[in-house]
């Protein structure tokens, strides 16, 4: 390979600001998804040599939970309803759209406030399980606690994006801010799908 | 200097700020760097001190330290002699409650066996998370990557500041642990549980507590540096800076990065199982609650091996910066270089198990990873062999950077050596948790990154403060390091071979150690020597700031970006964004005008050695 040429290369990348921060947040994301990985990793190394683990779905309410799963993913969509919306110049449909999504978000707290008192009425609690493990109870309400704070964190985000829409901060050429939430928010719903599935139904 | 054809106005004209703005909340990358260069210098003291203390008892236990123990005669009549033997006597006759921070820890200038525990848990702790990390990773990397890739900045200015100031406060937290009732975290600097997980073990409470505190803050600010140094080495590199045209350092920097992204956030995971342990009493880590104190291991090692390599690749990167330059030679083999760096940062990943060969895992398990252990030293010693192949036949010179930077080379092979050993476990059964492994962790700490910190330090310094460092003192203080530094760490080897444990408050207890009482007081009066030369360092750093000799824009004649411009760089760093036309390290090219040809020369060195440039 000749390294010197008269002629310039361009440079791998785009010089473009507004790339930097999507970049940035997928690179939060993947760092989030360690902190998450390794939650999953203690929790199954536990599972695997706990001798009286519960089977969850006789403690855990699924159908409720099943339906949370369902409006985080249904979330999702109005997040690309949104974003679509803005990209077509409609900021109307922006904040319409994030305004659902946060909502989405805070009823999905709501129903999780609703299932975490239900348990601790039961006596699942961090540190005692009349079913079995202690364990079971700290990994739950660990796992699905931070999850939760994820979910917090995204409503205000998500507000946050809704009232800079009422404002008109963004337009068809000015979309990245919202694109960039967007990319966590579908991160926290795929994160609940596999926290649903290894914590609820395996 | 170059007829740059795409040429872009640096977008950014700053008017002078305040000293606030200036100093204190700059978001100039530059001002930053050197922030974390004052926190590191700053942590490197107590660190050391540290370390100064545990030699004392290691070398003469259970004897009062010099000038603020109390007196022989005082100790044998109970009659006070000096006034640090009346302070003694005062404070002995007081109750328990009222006795001073320092009578608790060391009672008539004697260390306790408690505070020994703290003193070597802080140490590692401090000098890894306080000292390496924010002098190689902080410092290092904020000043090099915008310069030497030829941007304006960081992709995210405000993140960095903030990414500095949570480093402070995680520091802060850090320190604040030696205040406490019950003394500071005492469970080692790996915080293995049980002993880390459960206060009535060690009577330590809330010392571990703002351990574990505090290494989350700094885990959010390492995150913040990350993201950070990722988007702007992937975005912002200047037109021509290509991936394979970036310098060592930089591709290094980068590298760590991502360890740092992945790894911190499964410490953090596991120090929030244990903080949840501690203070809410569940039972990750208590068997007896159906927990695993061995997920512990797992969980810490999963981070901390890739933490080792976080520690020692920027100063790999360092180095290869800096033999180029003083042999006049292109680095040997720069593609192989980044392809060991990658398989390190991939194979990194898969050994962690080598440090529990003793945890009673599964054998077929161990010898797993003892294989990935073994494998993992074939690209450390690629860069080892393409580092001398950059010095064969080169015209060496040797100013401080390149004497830093040799001992970095030759100090990195005696501990990656010791490695391989450790690495067998058959070997290690006999050697783990001695001092042979201390020994291990030195050589490639101290002898790795410690004298690649120096090299870096004494390599930028120009770029960084515009002035020369004094380059007499600059070569007393490396002797003065290195001899010394060998004739701490060397004998360690034999000790452990000799069966002598790492972490004990007293050897002189076991009959089988008493034949190293000659070692140990060795070790301890070279330790002592390597401690107070390090006075010289700091001299040097601060009155060369000052009055050292005015440096140029190139004191070194190197080809890099930040070479390119003023010394010390603008704001914004670039008058005009630089346009990249050769790989790093054209050194001595046939036919060329100079020695060496800048990265951003548009000139066609092929034509004029009719080969080809060098390198890559
Ligand atoms: C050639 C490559 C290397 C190999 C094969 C290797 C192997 C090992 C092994 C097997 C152990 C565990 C020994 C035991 O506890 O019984 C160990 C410990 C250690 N290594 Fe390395 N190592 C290498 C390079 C490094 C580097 C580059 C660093 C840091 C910059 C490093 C830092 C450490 C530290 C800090 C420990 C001790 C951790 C502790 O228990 O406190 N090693 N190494
Ligand atoms: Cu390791």
């Amino acid at each position: 390979m000749s390294l010197a040429t008269t002629a310039v290369e361009p440079a791998e990348s785009p010089l473009t600001p507004e790339s930097w921060g999507k970049l940035g947040m997928w690179v939060f994301l993947a760092g989030d998804a360690m902190s998450f990985g390794a939650l999953l990793a203690g929790y199954g190394a536990i599972r695997a040599g706990s001798l009286d683990w519960p089977i969850p779905q006789e403690i855990l309410g699924i159908k409720l939970t099943a339906f949370m799963t369902f409006l985080l993913i249904c979330s999702s969509l109005t997040m690309v309803k949104g974003l679509s919306a803005i990209k077509h110049g409609d900021s109307k449909g922006l904040v319409r759209f994030m305004l659902v999504t946060a909502l989405s978000g805070l009823v999905f707290l709501g129903l999780q406030a609703y299932e975490w008192t239900h348990l601790i009425q039961h006596g699942l609690t961090l540190t005692s399980n009349p079913y079995g493990s202690y364990l079971f109870g700290t990994t739950f309400y660990l796992i699905t606690g931070f999850h939760g704070a994820h979910v917090t964190v995204g409503v205000i985000y998500l507000t946050i994006i809704a009232l800079r829409g009422m404002k008109g901060k963004y337009s068809a050429e000015n979309a990245n801010g919202v694109e960039i939430a967007g990319l966590y928010w579908h991160f926290v719903d795929l994160v609940w799908i596999l926290v649903f599935t290894f914590v609820y139904l395996i | 200097m170059t007829s740059a054809t795409a040429v872009k106005e640096v977008h950014t004209t700053h008017e002078r700020q305040g000293f606030l703005k200036t100093y204190i909340f700059s978001l100039d990358h530059k001002m930053i760097a050197k922030q974390f260069l004052l926190l590191g210098l700053f942590m490197i003291w107590i660190g050391g001190g540290l370390a100064l203390l545990l030699r004392w008892q290691l070398a003469y236990p259970e004897q009062p330290l010099p000038l603020i123990g109390a007196s022989e005669q005082y100790l044998e009549t109970g009659e006070p002699q000096s006034s640090m033997d009346r302070f003694w006597d005062s404070e002995l006759s007081k109750s328990d409650d009222e006795q001073g921070w320092l009578t608790k820890r060391m009672p008539v200038g004697i260390i306790t066996p408690a505070f020994y525990n703290a003193l070597f848990t802080m140490h590692a702790t401090i000098m890894i998370f306080f000292v390496v990390m924010p002098i190689l990773i902080g410092c290092f990397g904020n000043f090099l990557i915008p310069l030497m890739i030829g941007a304006g900045d960081m992709a995210f200015p405000s993140l960095n500041m903030l990414s500095f100031w949570i480093a402070v406060l995680a520091g802060i937290i850090m320190i604040a642990g030696f205040l406490v009732p019950g003394g500071h975290a005492a469970s080692g600097w790996t915080a293995y549980a049980p002993l880390s997980s459960d206060p009535t073990w060690t009577g330590v409470d809330w010392g571990q507590n703002l351990w574990c505190i505090s290494l989350v803050v700094l885990g959010i600010s390492s995150l913040m540096g990350s993201i950070n140094y990722i988007t702007t080495i992937i975005n912002m590199r200047a037109p021509g800076m290509t991936f394979m045209r970036l310098p060592l350092v930089i591709w290094s920097l980068f590298i760590v990065a991502i360890l740092l992204l992945l790894a911190l956030p499964v410490l953090t995971a596991a120090i929030a199982m244990l903080l949840f342990d501690r203070l809410a009493g569940t039972t990750f880590f208590n068997a007896a609650g159906g927990g695993d104190p061995l997920l512990w291991q797992h969980l810490f090692w999963f981070f901390g091996h890739p933490e080792v390599y976080i520690l020692i690749l920027p100063a790999m990167g360092v180095v290869s910066e800096i033999l180029p330059v003083f042999s006049r030679k292109p680095i040997f083999g720069y593609k192989a270089m980044v392809l060991a760096l990658s398989g390190i940062a991939f194979l990194g990943w898969i050994v962690w198990g080598h440090h529990m060969f003793q945890s009673g895992m599964n054998p077929a398990l161990g010898a797993t990873f003892m294989i990935s252990t073994m494998l993992i030293s074939v690209p450390s010693a690629i860069k080892t062999f393409n580092w001398l192949g950059t010095l064969w036949g080169g015209n060496i010179t040797f100013p401080a950077p390149m004497l830093n930077a040799l001992a970095f080379v030759s100090m990195f092979v005696i501990g990656g050596l010791s490695g391989i050993y450790m690495a067998s476990t058959v070997v290690d059964i006999f050697i783990h948790d001695t001092y042979y492994i201390v020994a291990h962790i030195h050589y490639v700490v101290f002898g790795g990154s410690i004298f690649g910190l120096f090299a870096a330090a004494y390599y930028w310094f120009p770029k960084m403060f515009g002035r020369m460092m004094n380059q007499t003192l600059s070569k007393v203080h490396f002797w003065f390091t290195f001899i010394p530094f060998n004739c701490t760490f060397f004998p360690m080897h034999i000790l452990g071979i000799g069966g002598h444990m790492r972490r004990i408050y007293n050897p002189m207890q076991y009959e089988f150690l008493q034949q190293f009482e000659g070692w140990n007081i060795f070790i301890s009066i070279s330790a002592f020597v390597l401690g107070f030369s390090q006075l010289i360092f700091l001299f040097n750093f601060f009155w060369s700031m000052f009055k050292g000799k005015k440096a140029d824009d190139n004191p070194w004649k190197a080809t890099t970006l930040e070479w390119t411009t003023a010394t010390p760089p603008p704001h914004g760093n670039f008058d005009v964004l630089p346009t990249v036309y050769h790989g790093p390290c054209e050194y001595s090219v046939p036919g060329a005008k100079k020695d060496f040809t800048m990265q951003t020369e548009n000139v066609d060195l092929q034509a004029m050695s009719g080969n080809g440039g060098n390198g890559a």
